[in-house]
């Protein structure tokens, strides 16, 4: 039974990252219908970001990973203006190729400029476990937790209470309506890819102090990613949201229960699974965001 | 002219280190052909097209490792498990269409990945299956004499590659090719006249699946060893890249893809650890700029030439 | 009788909440020219997607030829002698006009994978049956001389024309036409009525949906009306005009073209 419950805190953590990367991805694609393939490397990015600032520059640690988020915020706006910009209005094979394009290019990028050697990231936080009755949890993953919910709530109260969040909100229903009642469609487009990529930004810089760094590091995550997305049904937010907490949880008792060779397999069983028997997703209908 | 300088090869071309880029190149052919059926005609994305490859090199690898086959066997062997593969994972797929589709593939080319990677009693995981023979020509009932340097590998592949283009060119030109274009052109209205979409993209799946496989097998018995890496996305990207730059959707677009991407990384040899940054760049840059591809754009600089 | 007769009875289609089409009974009968006419929004085009298999009825049936339809798959419908053409131009737009009928002769081949990479003899002589066939319809519909050109590439009437003969290619018992004559000048219109005559003299039951009230009354041996959803009128195109229930849906809904 204690072993279940550690499993279970342990998946729970894991999956609040899980679900900032589904929101992130959930959102594009909710709302700008792009299949971002990319999406891992910017995980990848807010990692190796996090290391740039933590480990060579000697930066204060939550500067860092601050930084390391506003890094993919920015690098992700750049990608939106100049590669998905001229593409908008073709079809959703293209996209999907340019973005297969970037997703190769970003990964190499890193490969060239910071090796293959996984590095690891300095964090002020004890070694020691802190215990908590039966369960075991080191101080990190509580700030990890922590930080991931944050977000997804400050995500949540962004997109639900501001103008800007009741402009995505509207794009995503009706682009063309919204276009008609003023909304400037391409600047929702960047901020929506920009934010998205913030989201999945934070995660890698949240998870690269416990895990090492390295530049192939986004492939499982956008694999990951995507099964949270499809599980939680395309631009369902809340449904990204417990999509990423079930997956981290599946893994988990995964990982502990059956095998760990196997474990980064779960999300693309799950894919495959929800796909042929409720390729809505697990939640219902995407009917709107937030 | 071109035709006999290509058999001739073994003979005139005495750098084996370039025959050895041209059977790559055959490999490569084949592999961009099959892929072209899926991605160029019937205009599916379909990103797992490495995991045909790998089956067919495991089969073929297995069965002459563990049962001592030779690859005559292994090679038609490599064909039917990968096209059943093909069958498989197109049931499965094409229920969806669109990202849906392309998660399918690319998820179903990872789990076969982390298989091989796991199941050591099987496939000896990341070790591979190394010494796999090479393929050998029986002489009367007692002498057979193995492949031995690279002309032999060469005609193979050369044959292979000659066949893989002659299916694809016969199927193309015919009623079914006629159907997987109407299916890529405009799926609804291909079924307002009967086409059945499902069965004609899982058939084309089976076809491009059985062609990658048995180009898998003689990988596996040219390089003699297969590991976990033939199931890697990279490859499948190369497949990609090769079929979209040469000119998706017509006949001879994959093979001067192929051609062309097997030359580029030797040409960048120097610089290999740019080579998938590149080939990132180029596949954006194409998009943008080239979308249908080098063939196409001659053919029409060709046309338009006063 | 039930040679390419159309029988519809009870159907329902319901989706997002929305009943499209409630308890809607009636029936084509071989050899005519029916007509299906009704403010925008009436429902008519989700008759024509739940009859050919594009969209699954929530109830009723639809029969064809004795044979129940309802429920199969578009292609299925094909097969028995169902074709529809689109509302929006559907092309196979990449692809020269003489493809594009080649393609809609697709049920009129039988060549398989087997025999087609053995290049046997019969797969040949079926391809010159074939490009035969093409050029009849393309001849029929009046499109021939375009046979080289890329679709996107025609005039927007000729596009329409080209839609019909990709259908006719696939020789229907019954052609499901959805507004045929929609954007078309009048000279455009009065061939496309005339057409039509042509199809039914060739014993193709046409069965199809129109907002032009001329050329509705002008070809129509039997015309439907359809109102929200539902059936609120079947006659004679002199017995409809004058119903006052049709009337009152023109004039009171958004109709296009009260009857004239």
């Amino acid at each position: 039974m204690d072993t279940l419950l550690q499993h279970l805190l342990n998946g729970i953590i894991l999956g609040g990252t899980y679900a900032l990367l589904g929101i992130g991805l959930t959102l594009i694609f909710g709302i700008m219908n792009v299949v971002n393939f990319a999406h891992g490397e910017f995980y990848t990015l807010g990692a190796f970001a996090a290391y740039f600032f933590l480990a060579l520059l000697g930066v204060n640690f939550y500067v860092g990973v601050a930084a390391a988020i506003v890094a993919g915020v920015l690098i992700g706006a750049l990608c939106e203006r100049f590669v998905l910009r001229p593409l908008q209005g073709e079809n959703i094979d293209t996209v999907m190729l340019v973005m297969i394009g970037v997703w190769i290019f970003m990964q190499n990028t890193e490969l060239l400029i910071w090796g293959g050697i996984p590095q690891s990231i300095p964090h002020p936080f004890s070694p020691r476990p802190l215990i908590v009755g039966p369960l075991h949890v080191n101080s990190i993953r509580i700030f990890v937790f922590v930080v991931a919910f944050c977000l997804i709530g400050a995500s949540h109260l962004a997109i639900q209470r501001t103008k800007l969040g009741k402009a995505m909100r509207a794009t995503f229903q009706d682009r063309e309506a919204a276009a008609l009642m003023g909304v400037n469609i391409h600047r929702i487009h960047t901020v929506t890819f920009a934010f998205g990529s913030g989201l999945a930004a934070a995660a890698g810089a949240l998870l690269g102090p416990i895990f090492l760094v390295y530049p192939s590091m986004g492939d499982l995550a956008a694999l990951k990613a995507f099964s949270v997305v499809i599980m939680g049904g395309l631009g369902n937010f809340m449904g990204a949201t417990f999509g990423g907490l079930m997956l981290g949880v599946a893994e988990s008792l995964g990982a502990g229960y059956i095998s760990s060779g196997y474990k980064d397999g779960i999300g693309f069983i799950m894919i495959i699974f929800v796909l042929l028997f409720r390729p809505a997703g697990l939640f219902g209908r995407a009917q709107r965001i937030g | 002219m071109l035709a006999a300088a290509l058999v001739g090869v073994p003979v005139w071309l005495t750098n084996q280190y370039l025959v050895h880029l041209l059977i790559l190149a055959g490999l490569f052919t084949i592999l961009a052909v099959s892929l072209n059926l899926l991605l160029g005609y019937t205009g599916q994305l379909s990103l797992g097209h490495a995991a045909f490859f790998g089956i067919g090199a495991y089969t073929s690898a297995l069965l002459d490792v563990h049962l001592g086959l030779s690859f005559w066997v292994g090679l038609p062997a490599a064909a039917v498990a990968a096209g059943l593969s093909g069958l498989l994972i197109g049931r499965l797929a094409f229920k969806l269409r669109g990202a849906y589709f392309v998660l399918v593939t690319i998820s179903f080319a990872e789990v076969v990945r982390l298989v091989s990677l796991n199941w050591m009693e099987l496939t000896q995981g990341p070790l591979g299956l190394p010494g796999i023979r090479p393929p050998s020509i029986r002489l009367g009932t007692m002498a057979s004499i193995p492949f031995h340097g690279k002309g032999a590998y060469y005609w193979l592949v050369l044959a292979l590659a000659a066949l893989s283009y002659g299916i694809a060119s016969r199927v193309v030109r015919s009623r079914i090719g006629r159907a997987f274009v109407a299916l890529r052109e405009n799926e609804a209205l291909a079924e307002s006249v009967g086409v059945d979409a499902f069965r004609t993209l899982v058939l084309a799946t089976v076809l491009a699946a059985a062609m990658a496989g048995a180009a898998g097998s003689c990988y596996a018995h040219y390089v003699s060893f297969v590991g976990p890496e033939v199931f890697l996305f990279s490859y499948t990207i190369t497949m990609v890249i090769m079929v979209i730059a040469g000119g998706k959707g017509t006949l001879l677009g994959p093979v001067a893809g192929a051609v062309i991407f097997t030359a580029v990384p030797e040409v960048l040899r120097e610089a290999q650890q740019f080579q998938m940054t590149v080939y990132g760049a180029i596949l954006i840059l194409l998009v943008i700029f080239m979308p249908r591809g080098i063939v196409p754009y001659l053919k029409e600089r060709r046309a338009g030439a006063p | 009788m039930t040679g390419s007769t159309l029988e519809v009875s009870a159907l329902d289609v319901r989706f997002g909440g929305v009943q499209a089409l409630a308890g809607v009974s009636f029936g084509v009968p071989e050899g005519a020219v029916v007509s299906l006419i009704g403010p925008n929004g009436a429902g008519k085009t989700t008759a024509f997607n739940a009859i050919t298999g594009y969209l699954a009825p929530t109830a009723g049936t639809v029969t064809f030829a004795g044979e129940p339809i309802a429920g199969l798959r578009p292609h299925q419908v094909a097969r028995r002698g169902l074709v529809r053409t689109f509302q929006k131009t559907s092309l196979f737009a990449q692809v020269t006009v003489g493809e594009n009928v080649l393609m809609g002769l697709h049920l009129r081949g039988a060549s398989r994978l087997g025999a087609i990479l053995l290049d046997l003899r019969r797969v040949r002589a079926e391809e010159a049956r074939l490009r035969e066939a093409a050029e009849e319809v393309m001849a029929f519909v009046g499109i021939a001389h375009r046979r080289e050109e890329l679709a996107a590439s025609l005039p927007y009437g000729e596009q329409r024309l080209l839609e019909l003969a990709i259908a006719l290619a696939a020789r229907p018992r019954m052609l499901l036409l959805d507004e045929p004559a929609s954007g078309m000048n009048p000279a455009e219109k009065e061939s496309t009525m005339r057409l039509i005559g042509r199809i039914r003299d060739q014993g193709i039951t046409v069965f199809l949906v129109e907002h032009d009230m001329r050329l509705v009354m002008g070809i129509s041996d039997r015309v439907l009306v359809l109102n929200h959803g539902q059936l609120i009128a079947q006659g004679s195109p002199a017995e409809v005009r004058r119903d006052p229930a049709v009337i009152q849906a023109y004039l009171g809904g958004e109709g296009a073209g009260a009857p004239a």
